[in-house]
């Protein structure tokens, strides 16, 4: 139902419909925003880089294909402008070298647990500031593949061609990143 | 089975939903068996839950907003299809509206000059239409940018645009004689007639 109506949406956009496009951001919005937020980190980064994906994708709906899926060529726009700006932020660091320390986890394991705030909210939200923070201690590659297959729970084909590499490279990665990130948050 | 590299392969393989049916037994009789291999397996698990239960990720509210300001401006042309489409009635009547007022305007700006029916023995002095003493006009008289004066008879109706009648008491009008002044109320006295018209064609 909602497909159809986004499929609709689409070729209006194509036809030179502006306001059709609006559906098309007020369904995919929270998914871009969240894909770009786990590789990047910040939320005003995040918006920044979901709206500068929309307005690619508006002037280059003619080149989107309707027989394939929408959302992966949407989220491929998105994830290759998130790791443009990774780029530009600072150099890449290997998984391997950054296994051993649970740096982080000390500064948080010392709040203590008095019960005077630790609202299930406020817990919550402290959570997943942590979760993300050890997110980006992760390098870019594994950061990209570990926002696509969470957020949106894409299969590995998908996650393939959104990052244009081998489905073979992308279970690897799923699999380190998520032992990388056991390890971090087996704590929590 | 051994707790090595294999079985947390499987683990993973598992998770991805990307495991063979032999291999999936293999995992779960190990799992029953060994209890380091079932705390790697919960924290996996776990890890996957809190990475991906995160539904409190939303953009700001005006998000939409600011991306459809960003666009770049549409084409006219559609603009102005879409409008034809959402509106085929109103558009309808506009182009009609137009169309009519525009010619209608360009013939009231065409003729200022006295205009009136020729070959029907009227006399013309300065911009005074005169209808002579003993003569009958069978038909309508219209008479535009003059004035009037009916010194003999007219059958039918008379009809003033951007004049006076000067009729003194002995001339004699069958019809109705109508003065029309405004623009408007030319205006309004020519759709008048064309739905005069219409209907009695009809008739």
């Amino acid at each position: 139902m909602i497909e159809k109506k986004i499929a609709k949406s689409i070729k209006l956009v194509k036809k030179g419909d502006q306001s059709a496009f609006e559906d098309i951001v007020e369904h995919f919005q929270g998914k871009v925003f969240a894909i770009c937020f786990r590789m990047v980190g910040n939320k005003h980064e995040a918006e920044d880089i979901a709206q500068e994906a929309f307005i690619r994708a508006y002037i280059n709906i003619q080149s989107y294909d309707e027989n394939r899926k929408f959302s992966t060529w949407l989220y491929r726009i998105a994830t290759n402008l998130a790791i443009d700006r990774m780029r530009k932020k600072k150099p890449d660091y290997y998984l391997d070298a950054e296994i051993q320390g649970a740096d982080g986890l000390n500064l948080y394991a010392q709040i203590p647990d008095d019960g005077v705030l630790p609202e299930d909210e406020v817990e919550s939200l402290e959570t997943q500031s942590y979760i993300q923070k050890e997110i980006m201690e992760l390098p870019a590659k594994y950061r990209s593949i570990i926002a696509l297959r969470f957020i949106d729970e894409l299969s590995l084909k998908e996650i393939s061609e959104i990052l244009e590499i081998p489905v073979g490279t992308v279970k690897t990665r799923i699999h380190r990143g998520r032992e990388a990130l056991r390890k971090k948050l087996r704590h929590v | 089975m051994k707790c090595n590299n294999e079985v947390i392969e499987l683990m993973h393989q598992y998770l991805d939903g990307d495991i063979t049916g032999n291999d999936e037994e293999a995992l779960r009789s190990h799992l029953r068996s060994c209890e380091a291999c079932q705390t790697h397996f919960r924290e996996l698990k776990r890890t996957v839950a809190l990475i991906t239960t995160n539904v409190d990720l939303q953009p700001s509210a005006d998000f939409t907003n600011k991306v459809m300001a960003q666009l770049p401006k549409e084409k006219k042309r559609s603009t102005v299809r879409r409008w034809v489409r959402i509106h085929p009635l109103v558009t309808a009547a506009a182009i009609f509206f137009i169309l009519m007022s525009s010619s209608l305007l360009s013939f009231w700006n065409q003729d200022h000059q006295l205009s009136y029916p020729k070959g029907m023995n009227l006399v013309v002095e300065n911009d005074t239409v005169i209808v002579p003493e003993g003569v009958t006009i069978e038909n309508d008289l219209e008479i535009k940018n003059g004035n009037i004066k009916i010194n003999g008879e007219v059958k039918g109706d008379v009809v003033i645009i951007n004049g006076e009648n000067l009729t003194a008491s002995a001339g004699s009008v069958a019809g109705e004689i109508e003065q029309v002044d405004q623009m408007f109320g030319w205006l309004w006295y020519k759709l008048k007639n064309l739905t005069e018209e219409v209907f009695s064609f009809d008739e």
